[in-house]
């Protein structure tokens, strides 16, 4: 009997009585892209434990981005849209106009939505499109190698800022959730991390507080998840967990920004 | 020659005083369509305007959307059509570049869409002028990678009306993204026009029986369907390129089409397409008038083009065993680009000589006949 097997026969005798835990039925078996200490997968799993808990299986239609999330479609059983870079909140604006009763969600990156996508995303987020928009700011291009992004904190070494982001040459890291709280058509704007279990649970909580006010049709939501990249910063997984929370937090501060729900 | 022009019959339509853009709003609501996103640009604003003003939401259910611009116009398209919904936007020239990226994207996950581009005068902002200077962005892709779409050039706002159910129907066909190419004068200018029947939008059923392969929310007893133009292994790819090269020969062989006028007896062609070839009907009156016999070639479907249709008119044999036409000008709104594919078709069998004004100017009928008078004058000489 190999050890999955195995693993298998102790779960067939689970009950409901005794599972604590265990994997949303929409992930399937598809070995993950991402790299250890990634926040994706963390992320990915929310997001198909909130289907799943508002049943909307078979009614949800994800748009992901060009990123690293590229290949968000092979993690979860549902349909998904693949949108051009920075494009997903006008592909979801289409799908949603037109198929009010499905939950649409946007899944990007901060060089997707903050950079390239700046547009789209204000403008859909202003329109007040009842779609969410989870956003993953893990402050550089992680897909294509570890390059500044709109939000790379000042002083932080890139592979096109390699001796720090420094505002006189690069500008300033760019805080679009401040920015989405000030639009009239955001019902719910939210950030949130997935660093340690308390973490992961106000997140998932923001996520279903976002998908439950699209389906209401209240507006438009934007749910934040200050993210770690390992590999493009060149830390290890435990690491870049310590360096976020000393770095990161303290300029994308945590919390509910906006709350109209 | 065939006459293919208008294969479409109508039943008891409405006429109403139109201009061209305005007849490409009455027939989308009509037909069924489920959404426009678009983006202001003179000389099709007409089309966002008119839908507005009908407000089809309150009736058919249509969607009318004004983006923030045209790149998310495309995408808006790519979304709804993605889900399986008939959606199409508009444009005029530099617009219509700004959506390439879409287009190819749509391309590429074969989705069916539908672009309007009444075109103006380039390159850059140009001018808000006619033109037919997107004859090579619209006939050749227009976007990165190998891919073609489908496109008529309407040249009367009755075809105006008509193209717009046959491009949805040509797109869904052959999930590839169709285009109406007119220019400013046919977009602006005002004809009577009888109106398609209504038909209604589809239902949820038809749409998951007719597009099962679109991203409507995955019910459990089929596999995710995944709208993306992404591959990675080089051969896969290629294998998904090869496809859609057959898909285009396909179309290529069954689509062509276009409209003969005094061909019969012609000794000079005059290819045109869109409003040159209106310009160039009075231009053959007028030279009929004077005992030149020359005749219209005119290209419906600007790709796939009617290569073989015009090699054929251009190889007709006199009983004596002569070549019946002795040359081809092609009058174009443009610096020459259909010319190209007047070439395709007829090789170097004849003289070909083109035609144009550029920057927004359109031609007088006159003009166009004294270029064919110089250019069998210099044939003869």
């Amino acid at each position: 009997m190999t050890a999955i097997e195995e693993q298998n026969k102790h779960m067939k005798e689970m009950t409901s009585e005794n599972i604590v835990y265990q994997r949303p039925s929409l992930m399937n078996d598809t070995p993950m892209h991402y790299c250890p200490g990634c926040s994706h997968g963390v992320v990915h799993k929310l997001v198909a434990e909130m289907i799943e808990e508002m049943h909307m299986e078979e009614k949800t239609i994800g748009v992901c981005p060009v990123g690293c999330a590229v290949f968000a479609y092979k993690y979860l059983d549902i349909d998904w849209q693949e949108a051009a870079h920075g494009r997903a909140p006008a592909v979801a604006t289409g799908i949603k106009r037109l198929w009010n009763d499905r939950l649409v969600f946007t899944y990007q990156g901060d060089g997707d939505l903050a950079c390239i996508g700046t547009a789209e995303t204000i403008h859909a987020l202003n329109r007040g499109e009842n779609i969410t928009i989870i956003f993953i700011n893990n402050a550089i291009y992680g897909m294509t190698g570890g390059q500044m992004a709109p939000t790379t904190l000042i002083g932080q070494k890139t592979s096109t800022c390699p001796y720090g982001r420094d505002p006189e040459m690069h500008g300033y890291p760019l805080r679009i959730t401040e920015i989405a709280a000030t639009l009239e058509g955001t019902c719910y704007v939210s950030r949130q991390s997935v660093e340690s279990a308390p973490s992961i649970r106000k997140a998932k909580a923001a996520i279903r507080k976002a998908f439950e006010a699209s389906m209401a049709g209240k507006g438009s939501s934007l749910v934040e998840i200050v993210s770690t990249c390992s590999s493009g910063w060149k830390m290890s997984p435990v690491k870049a967990n310590e360096w976020m929370v000393e770095n990161m937090f303290p300029y994308y501060p945590k919390g509910d920004l906006k709350d109209r729900t | 020659m065939k006459i293919m022009a208008n294969d479409m019959k109508h039943t008891e339509g409405e006429v109403m005083l139109l201009k061209g853009n305005e007849a490409i709003a009455h027939a989308a609501i009509r037909c069924g369509v489920d959404g426009f996103f678009g983006y202001p640009i003179t000389p099709q604003s007409e089309i966002i305007e008119t839908l507005a003003m009908l407000k089809p939401w309150e009736t058919t259910g249509m969607a009318v959307v004004q983006a923030e611009s045209e790149t998310a116009s495309i995408n808006m398209v790519y979304g709804a059509a993605g889900a399986g919904k008939r959606a199409f936007t508009s444009s005029s020239s530099p617009g219509i570049a700004l959506m390439q990226e879409g287009i190819s994207y749509m391309a590429g996950c074969e989705i069916p869409g539908v672009v309007i581009d009444v075109s103006r005068g380039g390159p850059g902002l140009g001018t808000i002028q006619p033109s037919q200077a997107d004859y090579t962005q619209m006939t050749r892709g227009g976007g990165n990678g190998d891919y073609r779409c489908i496109v008529l050039a309407p040249s009367t706002v009755q075809e105006m009306a008509d193209f717009v159910p046959l491009i949805f129907d040509l797109a869904f066909k052959y999930r590839c993204v169709g285009m109406i190419l007119c220019d400013g004068v046919i977009g602006q200018m005002m004809e009577k026009c009888v109106l398609p029947p209504y038909q209604p939008r589809w239902t949820e059923e038809e749409i998951r029986e007719r597009c099962p392969w679109a991203a409507t929310g995955r019910p459990k007893d089929r596999q995710p369907n995944i709208i993306t133009s992404l591959e990675q292994t080089p051969e896969v790819m290629e294998e998904r390129n090869l496809r859609m090269q057959e898909k285009y020969r396909t179309i290529q062989e069954n689509e062509t089409r276009c409209e003969t006028y005094m061909t019969d007896d012609a000794e000079y062609i005059i290819a045109a397409f869109g409003i040159s070839a209106r310009l160039a009907v009075t231009a053959i009156d007028e030279l009929r008038k004077e005992g030149i016999k020359a005749g219209l070639f005119r290209p419906i479907t600007l790709w796939p083009y009617p290569y073989k249709e015009l090699e054929a008119l251009c190889t007709k044999q006199t009983p004596n065993g002569e070549n019946m036409v002795k040359g081809v000008l092609c009058a174009e709104i443009n610096g020459g680009q259909m010319i190209e594919d007047v070439r395709l078709a007829i090789h170097d069998a004849m003289p070909i000589k083109h035609f144009g004004r550029m920057g927004g100017v359109v031609p007088e009928p006159d003009e166009i006949a004294e270029a064919l008078k110089n250019f069998i004058g210099g044939l003869n000489r």
